[in-house]
């Protein structure tokens, strides 16, 4: 199971360039999400890996192969894709079986391999079956029936799941790991739905514009996210963005809101060197706020606002903060949050040291 | 994938003036193509002296075979006298190789410039719109010098040739713009699991072009059997299909005009277009209407 790279990738249609070259490696046995809204380029990359697309400049390695030149079923890849691409005049076992055409093996062989990915993902009872008598599930089990079959070196993803209902997504979420964990291919898997990157990701790339705006463990993309972007889109509820200004008092560094409050940063996860007199944005997640805190804590921010309204969502409840005219969205236990009701002021911290702190004008993380 | 249709009962509807007015309009153009053709069926099997009556609604005063008969196996085209069976083998051999030609032909290169990349396709593609209308009489003369050339004017070999080049562009058409409407996916996905041009031809594209092929099938089917001027500019002795034979014996010059034989014959050399039309009726229907839902 190799590493995958990709070394100055550039991608054009006619005059729209869509990667500018792009850089990124995937290590042997790491499960690669690329993590990026509609358009971002993310599908793009996964058909020049697959040679589906022809890149317009760059090299794509696969081990120690230079496949950039090569024909897609030379590759040593296989594909699932968002709408299975099941052939549709075939029957399961069919489609599983036509997965190998293009290897010239042995009968025995191909009768091995199809039993043992028939058995992996309980198709046996599917096996004649045409891909229309079957539900969504069932075929996007065949599909990636498919694509096991083949041994490949390299598994891709093409949004599998999209196409799903909630709760098939997570059943097949847990299936899929778990075949990851078994199996321990290399896999690239596009997707635009965050909770699928931070399940079952080893590593995220999160791309925007044709860009990579993070890479890194689904951890660290979630704990320090590297600009305003990623900031934003990871997290489901978003991270609260305030904006201050940046100042440094007696070199004590200090955030100043647009109500006037004003906060510490001296505890701040900084990475570089405090430059005073800037426009910032304070990223604070939600659930690292601590409800019910009274007087002030070392090492906390500490917040009274009005609450201006409460939202349950099942096992979390969201309340939403006035804070300088913004929403401040703080989750909370839905036991609590029911004896709050909007127009009621509520006291909480925020430690410090999980602040995220960016830069307005470059984006960047400080 | 195409999940099982859903039949919602009907709801009663009232007859209302507009449905009305629509049955009638239908009813007269139906009256407009079933009238000659009473005359026409009546008539072969009526006997001449009650023809020469002129009661062209009448009914057969006796009912016979005679005219049927003997344009099968005796009526004169030209100097022969063997009747329509010539020439109905010669329809039979001609439309054989042309549908196999034009149709592999043009299915493979629609596939190719469907699914495929290749160069040119665009200009390609233009080429063969601007070809599908060029009408034949146009480029008639090269084509008879073209055949001249081959070595093959006057055979049938050359009727079947000019059959399959003519048809060539809009079946290509036909079929690219049908696989163009085969979900993308599916083809990255054979790319990826075979590479081979011919084994995803035959594999997955050519089980999946059922309803294409059927409304294909009865395009050429009928113009092959109907065509009348390739026939007469390109076949020699012997080789002219059906519907010359016909024309021949209608237009005899000498001695009565048997109209009971015309009208047989007639009948004859239009049964096999109206056979394939009630077999495959159904599915050209299905296939018309299947551009948007297969796959």
């Amino acid at each position: 199971m190799p590493r995958v790279s990709f070394e100055h990738i550039v991608k054009r249609y006619g005059n729209v360039t869509v990667l500018d070259g792009l850089n990124l490696a995937v290590e042997d046995g790491d499960f690669l999400v690329l993590l990026g809204p509609s358009g971002c380029g993310k599908s793009t990359l996964l058909n020049l890996i697959a040679g589906l697309q022809d890149v317009t400049s760059g090299r794509i390695m696969i081990g120690e192969r230079d496949v950039t030149e090569l024909d897609p079923k030379d590759r040593g890849l296989s594909m699932v894709f968002q709408s299975y691409a099941l052939y549709p005049t075939k029957t399961v076992e069919g489609n599983l079986r036509f997965g190998l055409s293009a290897r010239k093996l042995p009968k025995a062989e191909v009768n091995k391999r199809v039993k043992w990915a028939a058995d992996l993902l309980q198709l046996q009872p599917l096996m004649r079956r045409k891909p229309a008598a079957l539900s969504g599930g069932q075929r996007q089990r065949v599909a990636i029936g498919r694509a096991l079959v083949k041994h490949a070196e390299v598994l891709l993803f093409d949004e599998p799941l999209s196409n799903l209902d909630a709760k098939l997504r997570t059943e097949m979420r847990l299936e899929i790991k778990k075949l990851h964990d078994t199996l321990k291919p290399t896999i690239v898997y596009v997707t635009h739905d965050q909770i699928e990157a931070m399940t079952m990701a080893t590593k995220i790339a999160v791309m925007n514009d044709g860009e990579i705006q993070q890479f890194g463990t689904p951890d660290d993309v979630y704990e320090n996210p590297a600009n305003l972007f990623v900031a934003s889109f990871i997290g489901s509820p978003a991270m609260n963005l305030a904006a201050a200004t940046l100042t440094v008092d007696g070199g004590q560094p200090l955030a100043t809101f647009a109500d006037g409050s004003a906060m510490s940063l001296t505890d701040a996860p900084f990475d570089n060197d405090v430059q005073p007199d800037r426009e910032i944005m304070v990223g604070m997640r939600p659930e690292h706020f601590v409800m019910d805190a009274t007087g002030s804590a070392a090492g906390h921010a500490a917040f009274e606002l009005p609450v201006r309204m409460v939202e349950r969502t099942g096992s979390d409840a969201l309340i939403s903060l006035d804070f300088a005219g913004e929403h401040l969205f703080v989750r909370a236990e839905p036991d609590r949050a029911v004896k709050i009701k909007s127009g009621d002021a509520v006291s909480v911290h925020y430690p410090i040291a999980k602040l995220n702190l960016f830069d307005v004008q470059t984006g960047q993380r400080l | 994938m195409t999940d099982a249709p859903v039949m919602y009962p009907r709801k009663p509807q009232r007859i209302k003036g507009r449905s009305i007015a629509i049955i009638v309009f239908l009813s007269m153009a139906a009256l407009f193509f079933c009238i000659p053709l009473y005359v026409l069926v009546v008539t072969s099997f009526k006997e001449m002296e009650q023809i020469r009556e002129g009661a062209i609604f009448s009914l057969p005063a006796r009912w016979t075979w005679e005219a049927w008969s003997y344009a099968w196996f005796d009526a004169c085209s030209g100097l022969t006298c063997e009747g329509l069976r010539q020439g109905f083998w010669n329809s039979v051999a001609i439309l054989g190789p042309s549908l196999v030609a034009s149709i592999a032909l043009s299915m493979v290169t629609g596939y190719a410039l469907a699914l495929w990349k290749m160069k040119w396709a665009g200009t390609f593609l233009f080429v063969l719109f601007l070809c599908a209308f060029v009408p034949f009489q146009i480029i008639m003369y090269p084509l008879i010098r073209l055949t001249v050339s081959l070595g093959i004017y006057g055979s049938m070999t050359a009727i079947v040739f000019v059959h399959t080049a003519l048809a060539l562009p809009v079946l290509t058409l036909i079929f690219r713009n049908f696989y163009k409407d085969i979900p993308e996916d599916i083809i990255k996905a054979a790319v990826m699991d075979s590479g081979s041009f011919w084994r995803i031809f035959i594999e997955i594209i050519l089980p999946m072009s059922g309803n294409i092929l059927i409304v294909v099938l009865i395009m050429q089917i009928t113009s092959i059997w109907n065509d009348y001027l390739i026939g007469v500019t390109f076949g020699g002795l012997g080789t002219k299909p059906m519907t010359v034979h016909l024309a021949n014996m209608v237009t005899v010059s000498t001695g009565t005009v048997s109209y009971n034989v015309n009208m047989a014959a007639a009948l004859l050399t239009a049964i096999p277009p109206l056979v394939i039309y009630f077999v495959l009726g159904k599915f050209f229907v299905q296939g018309i209407a299947a551009g948007a839902i297969k796959g």
